[in-house]
């Protein structure tokens, strides 16, 4: 079954025409998701790849019946860019652009907040559903069709999850990244509402990193609500504090945002927590076994 | 980015934050100069980012312009630590000097965006002057806050709430939301990542006086303020991350022996932790970015070179998008350039990882591989540890 994305999605590419729009969307489409069109500002009405390309969004939805997006706009152009999705309408916005200012994503999720638009990101590496179809650039050759779901704020470590769990045959149902910037869309707790209902997700992985409460958020949420086994790691053991580590959120600010406060939280929820990244495939093929 | 004290209270000051009257000397000759001007009591304080420096030497009352020349020759070119700044603290290269004011209560005041709630918060405390994440941590209900709504803005009604709880009186209470208002103007002219008045002083004469303020930027807006640009100083910043930010690598230095090369923010971090938890002590924080070119590795290479303190690197790269072999090949081409004479220990997963290791090993050069992190970890600080590459063997 997967979440919020599957082989009905109808993906629109805002920013399409650039390099990196065309680069995934020909990624995605070979995955087998269904690109129906791209959005770049000035260039509608040409064919670009195969694609049709709209001047906005609301002509893109209109035209094409497009129920998703993912965006590739440089980052300031980006916000306005989810924010011209969700008022067209589009149910599920996935924001792959880093480095798009704080003070812009408070507006949009401002303005996102009366609408019924669900955001993923930005600075993520988007959602995939394995052997279904992907919103972002997740490499898809690295998934299996299965029985966990993934949330991270990382890129590469959600790939490094992904590909021990295709390893050990457990496989993926849907894999999310939130991303690491100080305000996102969709938040651990969010991803774990959607997984609580997912009745092929036996299991999820929670990969977390220093920076902000979203890892202790979701350790009161699983606490309280979430019955499935979780796995969770936590990037940052080591970093020291006042230091932005890549990510725009991952920072220890006055001695709060450490991952052993994050470790520990998780542990009193009842979350399998483990101390090396190497280890997140095995802890949950362990407590899938149990 | 950071500024300095005196930079912030400039900004804030064309925003109707009243500071007090003062200017930056370099030397102690303009040190004197300006409290001349000044008249009377004068202080003389250090500017570096870091906090904590009363208590490090870095803020001295002084009753002339002949004290405040001779604390000032002191206090510039000297090495101050704090806290914050580590054991190696920092050279101060200007002193900031104020009028001295007669201050009746020190107070807090601070704007940050509250990462759960998703709004900008405003922070009160009547304990000014202290450490505000000491007073968090140990008595929270001593904190006041109020959530702004990025439509509506810093309202009237919540600088009357905040500066009746911090105990304001008469017309203390409209400056006090006059102040407040303003530090919120400011924060989204200049999109700050945080401003902090520490302490907000109440004088003798009932003004409301920003005695101490930093404020810091968000990197990812900066392309559009160029005038906040150019307070950057690069006296305050390590020479390599300077140099890796310009290859648009994510770079930063820390005191331990092994050099890490990772692609991806997580993963890097991830990384660093694998290393400790193998016994051994990372070099640096280092992301080549999702889709590191061959020019990337090379950049990387350089710059992790140029810490004289590495005794062996590890490079862990998730092969999603960006292909082992094409890796492998760029490492190679940088390790015959740049003859790199410490060991390496490359750790690659994903696509095309086989053809990778093999285009390594082909390589004649003298890399170890592991399959794992685990693995990768335990050999590099083996060979980090064996001391065949100690100081001055080459």
């Amino acid at each position: 079954m997967a979440i919020l994305i599957d082989r009905s999605t109808r993906l629109l590419v805002q920013g399409l025409t650039g390099r990196e729009g065309t680069f995934h969307a020909k990624q995605a489409a070979a995955y087998g998701t269904q690109i129906v069109g791209g959005v770049t500002p000035g260039k509608g009405g040409i064919d670009h790849e195969g694609w049709p390309v709209f001047d906005t969004a609301d002509e893109a939805v209109r035209e094409t019946g497009a129920n998703a997006s993912v965006i590739f706009v440089p980052p300031a152009f980006a916000a306005d860019a989810i924010m011209e999705a969700a008022s067209a309408g589009i149910p599920l916005i996935v924001c792959i652009t880093e480095g798009i200012p704080t003070l812009d994503m408070l507006r949009v999720l401002t303005f996102l907040e009366p609408l019924p638009a669900r955001l993923i990101g930005p600075n993520c590496p988007g959602v995939i559903s394995a052997g279904q179809s992907k919103a972002g650039i997740i490499p898809g050759h690295i998934c299996r069709e299965g029985r966990v779901g993934i949330v991270s704020k990382s890129g590469t470590l959600t790939y490094e999850a992904i590909h021990q769990l295709t390893r050990l045959g457990l496989g993926q149902t849907t894999c999310i990244g939130i991303g690491g910037d100080p305000l996102i869309g969709t938040t651990f707790v969010d991803a774990l509402r959607l997984f609580a209902d997912d009745p092929e997700t036996e299991a999820v992985a929670i990969i977390g990193e220093i920076g902000g409460s979203a890892e202790e958020e979701a350790a009161t949420y699983i606490a309280r609500h979430f019955r499935k086994p979780v796995v969770g790691f936590i990037a940052g053991q080591t970093a020291p504090p006042g230091r932005r580590m890549g990510h725009a959120g991952a920072i220890i600010s006055g001695g709060k945002g450490t991952a052993r406060e994050k470790m520990a939280a998780l542990r009193r929820a009842g979350v399998q927590v483990v101390e090396s990244p190497a280890d997140i495939g095995a802890a949950l093929k362990a407590v899938l076994r149990g | 980015m950071k500024i300095h004290e005196y930079q912030a209270k400039a900004i804030l000051s064309r925003h109707q934050v009243t500071v007090p009257r003062g200017e930056v000397a370099l030397t102690p000759a303009e040190a004197a100069e300006i409290a001349r001007r000044l008249g009377g009591i004068v202080v003389v304080k250090a500017q570096i980012h870091a906090g904590g420096r009363g208590k490090g030497g870095g803020v001295k009352v002084v009753q002339s312009a002949e004290e405040a020349e001779r604390v000032a020759r002191d206090m510039i070119g000297m090495t101050l630590v704090t806290h914050q700044t580590g054991p190696g603290g920092r050279i101060v290269t200007r002193a900031l000097v104020e009028e001295g004011l007669e201050i009746q209560r020190e107070l807090y005041t601070g704007l940050v965006i509250d990462r759960s709630s998703r709004r900008p918060v405003m922070m009160a405390s009547s304990e000014g002057g202290v450490e505000i994440e000491q007073a968090a941590a140990e008595t929270p209900e001593k904190i006041f806050k109020e959530y702004i709504h990025p439509g509506t803005g810093f309202l009237p009604f919540q600088g009357r709430r905040l500066s009746f709880a911090l105990g304001l009186q008469g017309a203390e209470v409209n400056r006090g939301t006059r102040l407040m208002t303003a530090i919120y103007e400011t924060f989204i002219a200049t999109d700050a990542s945080l401003i902090e008045i520490n302490p907000l002083v109440v004088t003798k004469a009932g003004d409301l006086i920003a005695l101490d303020a930093k404020m810091t930027f968000d990197d990812s807006a900066l392309y559009r303020h160029h005038e906040t640009r150019e307070l950057r100083d690069l006296g305050e910043e390590d020479p390599l991350e300077i140099e890796a930010s310009k290859y648009s690598l994510n770079y930063i230095r820390l005191d331990g022996n092994i050099g890490c090369m990772v692609n991806g923010a997580g993963l890097a971090m991830a990384t660093m932790d694998i290393i400790k938890l193998a016994g051994g002590e990372p070099a640096n924080f280092l992301d080549v970015g999702g889709g590191a070119s061959a020019e990337q590795i090379r950049n990387a290479f350089k710059i992790l070179m140029s810490d004289r303190h590495v005794r062996a690197v590890l490079i862990n790269i998730f092969g999603g998008i960006l292909r082992c072999d094409v890796l492998a090949q760029g490492v190679i081409a940088a390790v015959r350039e740049l003859g790199v004479p410490v060991p390496i220990v490359i750790r690659m997963e994903g696509t095309n990882v086989e053809d990778g290791k093999r285009l390594l090993k082909e390589s004649g050069l003298n890399f170890a591989t592991a399959d794992s992190m685990d693995e990768a970890a335990r050999k590099v600080v083996e060979l980090a540890g064996s001391g065949q590459w100690a100081v001055g063997s080459g």
